[in-house]
């Protein structure tokens, strides 16, 4: 296997409030590996620390957040110690980031070829007349229609759908190797979502970008992604296959989630996951799911489970699979 | 574009209906206008000659139809004092208040615009604080004792400046500051709060996910769009600025419009105070319709879709 | 949406009541207004002269009593005519915060109420008003107080209607804006649709709405009133003489101003920078704490 394009080691973010005296532990220890032209999918529920994984990714975190530990490697080198300047330099270059909202993401006094144009012509160096040609490139990547015209147009003039698609084109203007999506699908309407999952798609599959698809929907994660990560209170709690984790999900919080997904045409009752989501000041002891899980054993509320390697490339952060094991190695030498 | 400028057109002028009226239905109804008209002392043949003269004894719908072509014609009466017709006065210092305004304006400008750029950057920093108190103070001191305790300091202790009157730019300075300093704090507020929205914004935080470099950020992005807001209070500064100049006028004997409002006061010279407020709403309105057409060349949202 | 927070769990410890409520009170302001509110209210016992007879035995410009050729009988000097400044500053507090009250009382009755019309009748009504409240506001509020003061005549509740009548705009445009909301909130549509009379919904569920931001509005403009009758009483149109104005008491100390007389100046200023700097303060305290929206007014 190849080296891969993205690698975060126990990847630890929190957040410093109120003068210091309140730390909040967004992202606690988090694992994963991403290859060229990979979609990831990062799922969980609003708090769990997806947004801040990517921000700590881009280096953007807020001024109250810091990386207090762990690596993150992109081709080799260590994100965490680079320079302030050195990643400005990789970001809209290396990696580029979609946001959720595509009208506050355009600045409205700008035409749209400035904002399309500015990372080309920042990172590339591209002037005039190529810079131009790029534009018009770019635009017709995302499916603008007569994007010459467009070009010269503002954003109040653009449909929800049309301003997200610039903002796709702006993340692929300088070429990156990843693009995170941050809940790219989330404000814009239904009709409209499918078209713009299959742009996405469809552009990976041109550019081989490798993609990180934050979100909560898992439908859209089944359609898009080749692997997902399930993160729960800041950690990631299974991690696979998309194909493995949909059929037999091993995580009682994956199950859940899969349970709770509605599904068309069916009468059962939608399934709500009991409970609340956990304080990240003061986290539970033991696994920070197990106040809400529906199959905690009493080695859960006091032991972090450990990771549990439930396949090739399927991890499982769970003391269930654990003690399936070794109930099978038992009675496979009893 | 061009609806939005006929549109706004046509509230001007409602505005000066409305203004006219006003002033027409005031005077009327407070007493008898002609004892205003006439000059202090007349006797009863003389208000008489006055009604006649300005038709006051005819209905009022008539007499304001009346008002109204007289000023378009340009005739607001005949100051008692200078035996001048007003507008002549009016117009002859006109420049001299204008240029007060300009100075002050530009001071306020180059005072409080980069100050309060300068808090929004560093935000709760020294420099922010001593923002927030200039701010209070500006909203706190009225603008004629600052300009008593400016003379006090520059004209009479350290004897710097002149006191009064218009000779050269030393006569503008003080003047200009005690005018400015209302709209120099305003200005620094809206400056700050209008950046710190700006630098929250998703677009800004876009713009660094395009990995530009900060100074960029800030000055392309942010500063067009923090200055948007700040330049509708241009207009309604001055509106502002029309009121406390006089009293600064005043204080600084500077031979402007505001000062000759003062005289006619002073010398109940009605015509002139009459005349003079009329003038000064007008020209108001005026430049007001002008700036509010120049906001929308800028922000092309209201450009082009109106 | 994605948040990067996540909720969290504050522990409150609850001690003496009072002790709370009395540490949350905006101490400045306070400290501040006290001294001229009571100067304000008990004046004729409070002042140690005539504010409108000279100091029997003083001697005009008597400079304040730190200074040399002052004296502790007149604390803070006396002016052109021999009259104590300090009990003419004190009595000035009387007209300035009344009229500077009673003026915000009617700008914000006229304000509220053409904004709650303005808001909530709609259509014409609103159209009518708006454009009134435009054109109003493009005209210079001072200049035409003066004018009007010019023509009615000065007294003290003239000045309070002129200022008043000048200074409503702001009240109308904010205060429609919130009843254009709170039209749009469930319990003013459910008492509508009870068949509560257009009277009723506007008196018993919109009007104690707005007035939080009345009263916010109001403590922020206050200032502006009082400067305004500052102003005026400058301009000699204000409340007329002998009953000490500030305003006024500057307009008298300016040919002094040469002579170096500095106290006739700097004090009655000092007063109305004190008063207004303690409303503004006063007023940001109570936007914050009565509704953290208001951040815009």
């Amino acid at each position: 296997m190849n080296a891969p394009l993205l690698e975060v080691r126990q990847l630890q973010t929190h957040y410093f409030t109120f003068g210091g005296s309140r730390i909040v532990k967004a992202v606690e220890g988090v694992s994963f590996a991403l290859q060229e032209g990979e979609t990831l999918g990062l799922v969980g529920e609003s708090g769990c620390g997806k947004t801040t994984t990517c921000l700590s990714i881009v280096g953007l975190l807020p001024p109250a957040a810091r990386v207090v530990g762990g690596e993150i490697r992109l081709n080799g080198a260590d994100l965490a110690k680079k320079s302030k300047r050195e990643m400005r330099r990789l970001r809209g270059r290396a990696i580029a980031m979609i946001l959720q909202d595509p009208m506050a993401s355009l600045n409205p006094l700008f035409s749209i070829y400035t904002q399309v144009a500015e990372p080309a012509y920042y990172h590339l160096g591209m002037r005039g007349r190529s810079l131009r040609r790029r534009v018009e490139e770019l635009l017709r990547a995302v499916r603008i229609p007569s994007p010459a015209a467009r070009m010269r147009g503002y954003p109040h003039q653009m449909s929800g759908g049309m301003r997200q698609r610039i903002v796709g084109a702006i993340a692929l203007a300088a070429g990156p190797k990843l693009i995170i999506a941050d809940e790219p699908t989330t404000n814009l309407d239904v009709t409209i979502q499918a078209q713009y999952l299959d742009l996405l798609k469809d552009i990976q599959e041109e550019t081989g970008v490798a993609l990180i698809f934050v979100t909560h929907n898992l439908g859209i994660v089944a359609r898009m992604c080749n692997r997902m990560a399930v993160m729960y209170a800041g950690r990631i709690v299974e991690m696979g296959a998309v194909r493995d984790l949909f059929d037999a999900p091993k995580h009682p919080y994956t199950k859940a989630l899969l349970g709770s997904m509605a599904k068309l045409g069916s009468k059962e009752p939608l399934y709500a996951i009991p409970g609340q989501a956990p304080d990240l000041v003061r986290p539970p002891p033991g696994c920070a799911f197990h106040p809400r899980c529906a199959e905690a054993m009493p080695r859960c509320a006091t032991q972090d489970p450990e990771v549990f390697q439930s396949g090739p490339g399927w991890t499982t952060r769970c003391w269930l699979p654990h003690l399936a094991a070794t109930v099978i190695h038992d009675r496979a030498t009893a | 574009m061009q609806q939005f400028i006929i549109r706004r057109t046509c509230y001007s002028l409602i505005t000066l209906l409305i203004l006219s009226l006003t002033i027409f239905t005031v005077v009327r109804l407070t007493g008898d206008p002609a004892t205003l008209m006439a000059e202090p002392g007349a006797r009863a043949e003389d208000l008489a000659r006055v009604r006649a003269q300005w038709g006051l004894d005819r209905p009022w719908p008539v007499q304001y139809a009346q008002f109204v072509e007289n000023i378009l014609a340009g005739n607001l009466g005949i100051s008692f004092n200078y035996r001048m017709p007003v507008s002549e006065l009016y117009f002859e210092r006109l420049p001299n208040s204008l240029q007060l305004a300009l100075a002050a304006t530009t001071l306020s400008f180059l005072i409080g615009i980069p100050a309060g750029l300068l808090s929004a950057v560093r935000v709760d920093g020294a420099w922010d604080q001593v923002g927030k108190v200039v701010a209070l103070l500006g909203l706190s001191v009225p603008g004629f004792w600052l300009g008593l305790v400016l003379i006090l300091i520059f004209s009479v202790w350290l004897e710097w400046l002149p006191t009064g009157g218009k000779n050269d730019w030393h006569n503008i300075v003080m003047p200009a500051l005690a005018l400015g300093w209302y709209f120099a704090a305003s200005l620094l507020r809206l400056t700050r709060s209008s950046m710190l929205e700006v630098m929250r914004s998703e677009y800004i935080k876009l713009a660094r996910l395009k990995g530009l470099p900060g100074y960029v950020v800030i000055a392309k992005h942010g500063f067009k769009n923090a200055l948007v807001p700040v330049l509708t209070l241009a207009g309604v500064n001055l509106v502002v600025m029309v009121n406390a100049a006089v009293i600064i006028e005043v204080v600084f004997a500077w031979p402007g419009v505001g000062r000759l409002l003062y005289e006619g006061i002073f010398q109940r010279d009605f015509p002139l105070v009459q005349g003079v407020v009329v003038l000064a709403g007008i020209m108001i309105v005026f430049v007001n319709l002008v700036i509010d057409i120049l906001y929308a060349y800028i922000d092309p949202r209201i450009r082009l879709t109106r | 949406m994605s948040t990067t927070t996540a909720p969290q769990s504050i522990s409150v410890k609850a001690p003496n009541q009072v002790w709370r409520w009395l540490r949350e009170l905006p101490l400045l302001p306070i400290l501040i207004l006290v001294p001229f509110v009571l100067a304000a209210a008990l004046a004729p016992l409070i002042a140690p002269y005539d504010p409108t007879e000279p100091v029997p035995g003083a001697k005009i410009f008597e400079p304040p009593f730190w200074m040399e050729g002052g004296t502790t009988a007149t604390l803070l000097g006396t002016d052109f005519q021999g009259r104590d400044l300090l009990s003419r500053l004190i009595f000035g507090a009387r007209v300035s915060l009344i009229v500077g009250l009673m003026g915000t009382v009617v700008a914000g009755g006229l304000g509220t109420a053409l904004g709650i019309l303005s808001g909530y009748l709609g259509r014409w009504w609103d159209q009518c008003i708006m454009r009134l409240t435009d054109a109003w506001l493009a005209l210079p509020a001072l200049v035409f107080a003066i004018f009007l003061a010019t023509v009615v005549g000065p007294n003290m509740w003239n000045i309070v209607l002129i200022l008043g009548l000048v200074y409503w705009t702001r009240y109308a445009r904010v205060i429609r804006g919130e009843v254009l909301s709170l039209r749009e909130r469930e319990f003013v549509q459910l008492a509508e649709i009870a068949g509560a009379s257009r009277q009723r919904v506007i008196f018993r569920h919109i009007l104690p709405n707005v007035l939080n931001t009345t009263m916010v509005l109001a403590s922020l403009t206050i200032g502006v009133v009082i400067i305004a009758e500052a102003s005026l009483s400058f301009l000699g149109v204000g409340v007329p003489p002998p009953e000490p104005a500030w305003g006024l008491m500057l307009s008298e100390a300016r040919s002094t101003l040469m002579a170096g007389k500095w106290w006739l100046t700097v004090f009655p200023g000092a007063c109305i920078v004190l008063v207004v700097l303690a409303t503004q303060l006063f007023g940001d305290w109570l936007r914050i704490r009565l509704d953290p929206q208001l951040r815009n007014l």
